[in-house]
């Protein structure tokens, strides 16, 4: 049976000189579409895929990958803004790695674009008034 | 064209005070000119929406019985302790406080979900709130232990007291080291990945009457929601900085201590806060009318973010060595365009400061002051200006020998 599945990669800063993503086409047979990376050396990388393959396949592709330290996020993970708290300061938008929460330069209120979040959680805690949760 | 605050107050009475925010009387200056901006304007209302840490409230238990004395005791509200080293049953509560068991800083940067700011806006949002005391008894007061809910509607009093609130100017933060560090100006990125900032700008109060000429003690104000009043200049208030030749303080200068009754406050404008690594505090809402009496103070709340700068500071060494270095200044144009530079690098910008909130308290209080419902005061005394002689003193450590 195929799947196809969004996963959010972490790669710590010593993985991320090892071709694990060209380990996953070749040895475990799943192709790829990368959504986001965001790779620099000797820093934690950051990697959006969808991975598409054999159910077999796929179970044991996460399994290689998670063998090899990378930490694994499922996109079902949400993170939402409770909008009765955000304050609209800005503090997160230097944060967002992705412009998921970008300001209006018009209205100085920040937007969050659900479609471009990666769920990769980093706003939660240095939100201020903590207006951003994550939803299971 | 002089007008006096009496004049202004009759004209607020019958309707027909003409009242714009500090960012629109940009626009209209523009448009008519001083003079003509200075005989038509009333008042101009500015904001501000920010974390502001000198901020806490007094709080009047009311008595149990039999009757406890809790000054002097140890009280605890939602596990928050509050200062108790005062009268029987009164209480302070700092927006900084944190519960004894917080895990503080112990796995770096601690989280700090919930202090002082936090049961302060609770309270205020009408929310039953926590209170433990124990006392060591005394013959008129002989309760030791007293564990209850309270909620603000059945407190005698409850009172707002902020300190040292909206700060004319401030930092801007930057991290040169080659760690993320995480401070009071929120999380900065290593090798200069951010610029934070934390001001309203051209629609800030005391950006707006740099010299303190109408805003002294006595001065009503929107304090969170409800009216509050200028209590006195604020701790750390500094007047004697550089400014640019318009008036305006290029680095942090005046400060206001404000009071208000917390039972008529929005928990809307005070926001308990967290601060990743450093700690708990409160954002707090203020706006101050400024009465048009004269043209040069309504040429003061004609400033705008292109004419405001503020220093550029790096909180990795700099600040907390206490260095008086600075990285170069920016206006509050720039900062808000989303990236400066600093030292050759593209540097992205993020405010603490709500300038949306900002923009919505300063309309709040010129509907209130259109209908009638907010009139002015004259200062009682002004706050302490340049020529004050005031300086910014640092702690001068002297070794205590034995």
């Amino acid at each position: 049976m195929a799947i196809s599945k969004r996963v959010v990669l972490h790669f710590p800063p010593r993985l991320v000189e090892q071709p694990i993503i060209y380990q996953l086409v070749k040895d475990y047979n799943l192709v790829l579409n990368i959504l986001k990376a965001s790779v620099t050396p000797k820093e934690e990388g950051l990697m959006v895929l969808e991975l598409s393959g054999a159910r077999e396949d796929y179970d044991r592709g996460i399994q290689y990958l998670q063998e090899t330290g990378v930490r694994i996020q499922s996109l079902g993970q949400n993170v939402m803004r409770n909008d009765a708290r955000c304050t609209h300061c800005g503090a997160c938008v230097v944060i967002c790695p992705t412009g998921a929460l970008a300001l209006d330069p018009k209205t100085r209120m920040v937007n969050f674009y659900e479609d471009r979040c990666t769920a990769c959680e980093l706003c939660v805690l240095p939100c201020p008034p903590r207006a951003m949760e994550v939803h299971f | 064209m002089a007008k006096t605050i009496a004049e202004i107050n009759e004209k607020i009475r019958q309707g027909q005070a003409v009242v714009v925010t500090a960012e629109e009387v940009i626009g209209l200056v523009a448009k008519k000119g001083v003079a003509r901006a200075a005989r038509e304007v009333d008042v101009v209302t500015t904001g501000t929406f920010s974390p502001m840490c000198g901020s806490g409230a007094f709080f009047n238990l009311g008595h149990s019985k039999p009757r406890i004395k809790v000054g002097g005791g140890r009280a605890y509200l939602n596990d928050v302790p509050a200062y108790t080293g005062i009268a029987a049953v009164d209480v302070f509560l700092g927006a900084t406080a944190i519960p004894d068991d917080d895990p503080r800083n112990r796995v770096h940067p601690g989280p700090f979900n919930y202090g002082g700011g936090h049961v302060i806006e609770e309270l205020v949002a009408r929310r039953d709130v926590r209170l433990v005391v124990a006392a060591y008894g005394t013959d008129c007061y002989p309760r030791k232990r007293l564990e209850t809910w309270i909620n603000i509607k059945d407190l005698n009093e409850a009172v707002l007291f902020n300190m040292r609130n909206a700060y004319q100017n401030y930092n801007v933060a930057v991290n040169l080291s080659d760690k993320t560090i995480y401070t009071y100006m929120g999380e900065l990125k290593p090798d200069l990945g951010n610029a934070n900032y934390c001001s309203a700008g051209q629609l800030s109060p005391l950006l707006n009457d740099p010299y303190y000429k109408t805003i002294g003690i006595g001065t009503r104000i929107f304090l969170a929601g409800g009216i509050g009043y200028v209590a006195w200049h604020g701790t750390q208030h500094n007047p004697d900085v550089l400014r640019s030749p318009g008036g305006v303080p290029r680095r942090g200068a005046g400060t206001l201590a404000v009071i208000g009754d917390l039972k008529q406050m929005n928990p809307r404008w005070l926001a308990g806060t967290s601060m990743l690594g450093y700690g708990c505090t409160i954002t707090v809402g203020i706006g101050i009318p400024i009465p048009i009496l004269s043209e040069e103070i309504l040429r003061y709340t004609a400033v705008k973010d292109e004419e405001i700068f503020a220093p550029i500071v790096d909180y990795a060494e700099a600040y907390p060595q206490r260095s008086p270095d600075i990285l170069g200044e920016v206006s509050y144009g720039e900062l808000k365009g989303g990236r400066i530079s600093v030292q050759g690098k593209e540097v992205l910008t993020a405010s603490l400061s709500s300038y949306p909130r900002a923009v919505e308290i300063a309309n709040m209080l010129k509907d209130w002051i259109i209908k009638g419902e907010f009139l002015l005061t004259e200062p009682v005394v002004p706050l302490p200006g340049v020529e004050a002689g005031i300086t910014f003193k640092p702690l001068k450590e002297r070794p205590i020998e034995e």
